[in-house]
């Protein structure tokens, strides 16, 4: 029996300059049923998206829905064929409430007191259909992220979908968030809803997904019915022929302490509590590695550690010597000089500058040392032959220093930046997201760089939101949540399960409990 | 997408591309010409003519291409650290008010060491007159674009208060200063020229025009060639970046901005040192404003700012000369062209991009095949 | 009872100088609430006073010099819009091309058509918005207090004056209470957002241009035909910049902005009464320094009240759609 297709592409095909993002995709998606694709970072899973949603226009081949086939102008036009999107960063305007996010777009009077009480009638009964209850009127920027992503399901909903897109919906969420975003999408379901379930991670997709499309490298290499597969398939779907080599960790042997962290607190930026009493300790020779759902410190934590911010109690000693406490703050290059190395976590934001030459880039943070200026003047010529010796080393692509580093890859970006970091024999490492927007062939070379320094006796503290990195990396874990370290353990000891629920914020002996029931 | 952009040649991208944008904002003034009843290319002809057509044009163009330099100059140093130095009249007019104070101080003494003076005051006026709003900005996140058209407001009124009070020629009317002692002023480079036997038409074109030119090369070597401008232009590109590397933004912020003042108040030295000889109330005449233009004509870069300037300069003389000529046309007239060059060069510079790449793709793609 | 009039007195001018102001900053508003800086209020303003004054010498009416030069700050508006919107060009380099611009342009043509350096003909009476006498304003006038107050602030001043105190609800109902507003702010804020919901970005920008542009106009057209009689060269003196640091000031709102319009209005009346006064202690203050005041107390302002408002989040950054 053929059921009815919500969606199907024929030949699907986008290109960027000389890259084509996503090549004669073909896909049928059931109707009423809630369909998964999965693919690496860069596969082409968002541009495909896009084009879905009428905010890419294809190059090449033919969108259905209903059968039907369509041209999307515009989100407009996807919206009138009753296709909804979640995007991975939320479409919602900070200032405005629920409600007003909800309707914009779709406020059906000109007259606004009158389209937010008819909108208010409706959302209602919808609420009461899918089990939401949002605090309509409270302003998106009071809201946590779990609750702006109902807003956001909510608002598609509103506005008529019929097969609602999640881009990627869990990764700001916490193991148990996710639980209830999973139950939700068998909800929706159940109402007859479409659902297009997008990530990366696999056993999300075997958790709610009735088939599954894996994409790699701008093409459908695979479509699955999932109960007919395993994760373990679909990784090697994903990935293609991955090459598996591990640089041996070495028994864990050197314990001098070269970073303490002894009940520090610091604010945001718009001097909210952002860490509260964190003590940590990180021993030569090890990984410590920080769990956590974005946002909960995690930015803030390397900040202080690194000198961008300051403490508002407690201390940090760095080789016994105090760097940042009350009345105490040392700066980036002191810090640097003392063997602090810093690969920032939003490496674009941070620790890059886009727009200056991949040979500019290598000395930032370094501009005072005299391998790259005297008396103030830049050597350019050592300058230059440094760059071409990371670039050598480290394997980086295209071999051209000059280029804006900002027209690299993000995994050559991420080398370039590893290269600098390492540079100076660091003895303490401060990383965040190692491989975060890097290519599988760099992540592999990026992990056995940690390892390397740790066997070398370094000590390195890695931020990371992706659990199987810090699994595979580390010695010890921290888990963070709401600014509070949860609990500390060997990674022996962690499995994903506990640390979830560390990460929702249980204490370990609460965990350790309910593991046992 | 941003994979694809910046795929132009150097030249098409610092020299074509600039050149279709004049030709864009002359079009349009020749447009207005025609419709004020005058031949554009009439025009055009009479302003290359007298901007260069003799000893003496051309001594002025370049006296007014000083001008230009130095502004354009103080334009770009801020701008490369992220910031818009709106304020470049107001600091030209205290630089001024300073190296008056500077002459004054020291001409009776010695010439010699009071136009040495007056360089150092120009220069520290203008920066001590940017340096409230950088403080503004830098610390307390004030606007610098609102501070520094404030305080052009703020310099035009002292200045006007000073100039028919206590700095008033004695029993003068004007406002103005007394003339200048003898010798505290900087040498003609018809002069200078003679001494080496060229002859040379006289003219206003200063040894102020050598001092703008070292500035720009100077501005070039501070920003590409050391460890400060690298700094500097960190803190424009990403002052995320810039903390990282460890550079204060506040205290970068507050510097460069006052080298931008610092070059502006400069300006003063070839308007009143090199002619005028007394310090005018709004000497100025807006070459603060035009600095903008010539910055984001030169693409921030000195040597594009010296070919812009004496483009500008140009404009000014050839176009003092055509309104001399045809009877339509103003000084006001001139002042709207640099306005259509401000935007067209400045504000539009994008326009000429796409079509431009197209067609390089094309042609390339053409090679290729 | 001298004390007394002198307040009032006082009030009139306030009113009247923050005229143009007032509708200036009600135009940067709606600009910078949909994400365009607008500095070109200046030129704007000087573009609107000159074709104002221009066509109503011409023509002997006030109206239409109101519609030229509402129709001048339309197109400069949309100039701007072209620029910042779809060339996603500099607003900041923009707007200051515009106003050296027109500060050059509008003398180039007075001087063409009327020949007379740079000027527009002193407009006689019909030509001009005249002061309106309310009812009975001169019967009151002689009532203490509430007769002088009728008579002398609420009565007695042109068309565009009233327009201006009636257009601050009228824009805060339109941010708040209209699908327009809605959308305006939406766009000033995350304009992706508004994107994705299937509503143009450009579009809305536009609108909001063009209502700037109105809003712009009006101000200039009263600068030359309801305060002044005529235009003269760079007679929009620095307002433009004052409405914009009123604007900040009043945190991106109608209320507060028209509020520190007044003040400014104030500080600028007061500067013209104190001029030639003796004051006791101090003496006579110099025309020139308190020509400074309202520039100073901007300066003030805006280092005083910083870190507590918050600029529209997208205000001045071009919106590129990824396509």
């Amino acid at each position: 029996m053929t059921k009815a297709l919500a969606i199907e592409t024929r030949d699907l095909s986008k290109r960027f300059g000389e890259v084509r993002a996503n090549d004669r995709i073909s896909m049928q998606i059931a109707s009423g049923s809630v369909h998964g694709i999965v693919g690496e970072n860069g596969a082409g899973k968002s541009t495909l998206l896009k084009m879905l949603f009428g905010l890419y226009t294809p190059d090449d081949g033919e969108i259905l829905v209903d059968g039907e086939s369509i041209k999307f102008a515009d989100p407009a036009a996807a919206m009138a064929k009753g296709v909804g999107m979640v995007h991975q960063h939320f479409m919602l305007v900070e200032p405005f409430t629920v409600l007003e996010n909800i309707i914009l777009g779709a406020e059906g009077s000109r007259n606004l007191d009158e389209a937010k009480d008819a909108a208010r009638v409706v959302l209602l009964e919808l609420e009461k259909k899918f089990g939401f209850n949002l605090p309509l009127d409270e302003p998106v920027e009071n809201l946590a992220v779990g609750v702006r992503q109902r807003a956001e399901i909510l608002k598609a909903l509103y506005k008529g979908a019929e097969t609602l897109i999640l881009d990627e919906p869990t990764a700001v969420l916490t193991p148990q968030e996710c639980d209830q975003l999973f139950a939700l999408v068998e909800l929706l379901k159940g109402q007859g809803k479409t659902v297009l379930f997008v990530t990366h991670k696999l056993h999300e997709i075997m958790a709610v997904t009735d088939d599954v499309t894996v994409i790699r490298a701008g093409k459908v290499v695979a479509t699955r019915k999932t109960t007919e597969t395993s994760a373990e398939e679909l990784a090697e779907l994903m990935v293609g022929a991955k090459v598996v080599r591990e640089v041996a960790r070495e028994k864990h042997k050197e314990h001098k302490l070269r970073l303490a962290l002894k009940s520090v607190s610091c604010t945001n930026d718009q001097k909210q509590t952002a860490l509260k009493a964190i003590s940590l300790e990180v021993y030569d020779g090890e990984v410590l590695g920080i769990a956590g759902v974005a946002g909960n410190g995690q930015t803030e934590l390397l900040e202080v550690i690194t000198g961008l911010r300051d403490v508002s109690a407690g201390s940090i000693e760095m080789s016994d010597v105090i760097v940042n406490a009350h009345g105490v703050s040392t700066d980036p290059i002191s810090l640097r000089c003392m063997g602090m190395a810093h690969v920032a976590e939003d490496r674009l934001k941070t620790g890059v500058v886009e727009s200056m030459s991949a040979r500019d880039n290598i000395m930032l943070g370094y501009q005072r040392e005299p391998d790259f200026s005297k008396h103030g003047i830049l050597k350019l010529k050592d300058i230059a032959a440094k760059a071409d010796e990371y670039f050598e080393s480290q394997d980086v692509r295209p071999r051209n220093p000059s280029l804006p580093i900002g027209s690299f890859s993000g995994g050559n970006q991420q080398k370039i930046v590893i290269a600098r970091e390492i540079a100076r024999n660091p003895q303490l490492m401060v990383i965040g997201q190692p491989t975060r927007g890097v290519d599988i062939g760099a992540v592999t070379k990026i992990h056995d760089q940690i390892t390397e320094l740790r066997n070398a006796g370094k000590a390195l503290l890695v931020v990371s939101a992706d659990l199987d990195e810090l699994l595979a990396i580390s010695d010890r874990i921290a888990v963070m949540c709401e600014g509070e370290v949860i609990g500390v353990m060997p990674v022996e000891e962690a499995d994903e399960r506990t640390l979830g629920l560390m990460m929702a914020g249980q204490r370990l002996d609460q965990t350790a409990n309910a593991g046992s029931v | 997408m941003a994979a694809g952009v910046n795929k132009l040649p150097w030249w098409a991208e610092s020299i074509l591309l600039p050149v279709l944008n004049l030709l864009a904002a002359f079009l349009v003034s020749g447009l207005v010409i025609w419709s004020l009843g005058e031949d554009p290319f009439m025009a055009l002809s009479l302003l290359i003519e007298g901007a260069f057509g003799f000893e003496e044009a051309i001594s002025y163009t370049f006296y007014y291409s000083t001008n230009f330099i130095f502004t354009g100059l103080a334009v770009s140093m801020a701008f490369h650290a992220g910031h818009f130095n709106i304020g470049g009249e107001g600091q030209a007019m205290l630089g001024g008010l300073g190296l008056t104070l500077a002459v004054f101080l020291f001409g009776d003494f010695s010439p010699l060491l009071s136009v040495f003076m007056a360089i150092i005051a120009s220069a520290a006026f203008g920066a001590l007159w940017a340096f409230i709003p950088a403080y503004l900005q830098a610390k307390r996140g004030s606007h610098i674009v609102i501070t520094t058209i404030m305080f052009n407001f703020i310099a035009s009124a002292l200045l006007a208060y000073l100039l028919v009070g206590p700095m008033q020629r004695p029993g003068g009317q004007m406002p103005e200063s007394a003339d200048f002692p003898e010798g505290s002023s900087l040498m003609g480079i018809h002069d200078v020229l003679s001494v080496v036997g060229i002859p040379f038409e006289e003219g206003p074109m200063n040894l102020s025009l050598l001092i703008a030119l070292v500035c720009a090369v100077g501005v070039w070597f501070l920003l590409w060639r050391t460890r400060f401008g690298f700094e500097l232009r960190t803190v424009g590109q990403n002052p995320n970046a810039a903390r990282f590397a460890g550079v204060s933004v506040p205290r970068m912020t507050i510097y460069a901005l006052m080298l931008s003042g610092g070059l502006a108040g400069m300006m003063g030295l070839n308007e009143l040192m090199g002619e005028q000889h007394r310090l005018m109330g709004n000497f100025t005449l807006g070459y603060g404003f035009v600095g903008i233009a010539v910055a984001f004509m030169g693409r921030n870069h000195p040597v594009g700012i010296v070919l812009a300037a004496v483009l500008f300069g140009a404009l000014y003389q050839g176009g003092a000369e055509l309104a001399f000529e045809m009877p339509n046309i103003t000084r006001d007239l001139i002042v709207m062209i640099q306005g259509l060059v401000i935007l067209f060069a400045g504000a539009m510079e994008h326009m000429f991009r796409k079509p431009v790449t197209k067609i390089f793709e094309r042609f390339s793609a053409g090679s290729a095949a | 009872m001298e004390f007394l009039n002198e307040i009032v007195l006082l009030a009139d001018s306030t009113l009247r100088i923050a005229t143009p102001l007032i509708l200036a900053g009600l135009a940067g508003l709606v600009a910078e609430r949909g994400g365009v800086v607008d500095i070109g209020l200046e030129g704007k303003m000087l573009a609107a006073a000159f074709a104002a004054a221009a066509a109503a010498a011409v023509t002997g009416s006030p109206w239409m010099g109101l519609f030229a030069g509402v129709g001048a700050s339309v197109a400069l508006a949309l100039l701007h819009a072209y620029v910042a919107i779809t060339q996603r060009g500099n607003q900041i380099v923009s707007g200051m091309a515009i106003n050296i611009a027109v500060a050059g342009m509008a003398p180039t043509l007075a001087n063409f058509w009327f020949k007379k350096g740079g000027q527009t003909p002193l407009l006689s009476g019909d030509a001009r918005f005249e002061s309106m006498t309310w009812p009975f304003a001169e019967e009151l006038a002689d009532v203490p207090f509430v007769g002088a107050v009728y008579s002398e602030i609420i009565s007695g001043h042109n068309l565009i004056t009233y327009m201006a105190i009636l257009l601050v609800p009228i824009t805060a109902w339109m941010l708040y209470k209209t699908r327009f507003g809605l959308r305006l702010r939406a766009v000033g804020e995350n304009p992706e957002a508004v994107d994705t919901a299937g509503i143009s970005v450009a579009r809305i920008r536009y609108q909001a241009m063009i209502i700037a542009g109105i809003l712009c106009g009006l101000a200039g057209t009263v600068l030359s035909t309801g305060l002044g009689a005529g235009f003269i060269r760079d007679m929009s003196a620095g307002k433009g910049y004052l409405a914009l640091a009123a604007m900040i000031f009043g945190k991106w709102k109608p209320v507060p902005t028209l509020l520190a319009c007044l003040l400014f209005g104030f500080v600028d009346a007061l500067q013209g009464r104190l001029q030639g006064v003796e004051l006791p202690l101090i003496g006579e203050i110099p025309v020139q320094f308190t020509i400074m005041l309202p520039y100073i107390l901007t300066v003030a302002i805006l280092a005083g009240f910083v870190g507590k408002i918050q600029a529209p989040r997208a205000s001045g950054i071009p919106y590129e759609k990824d396509h």
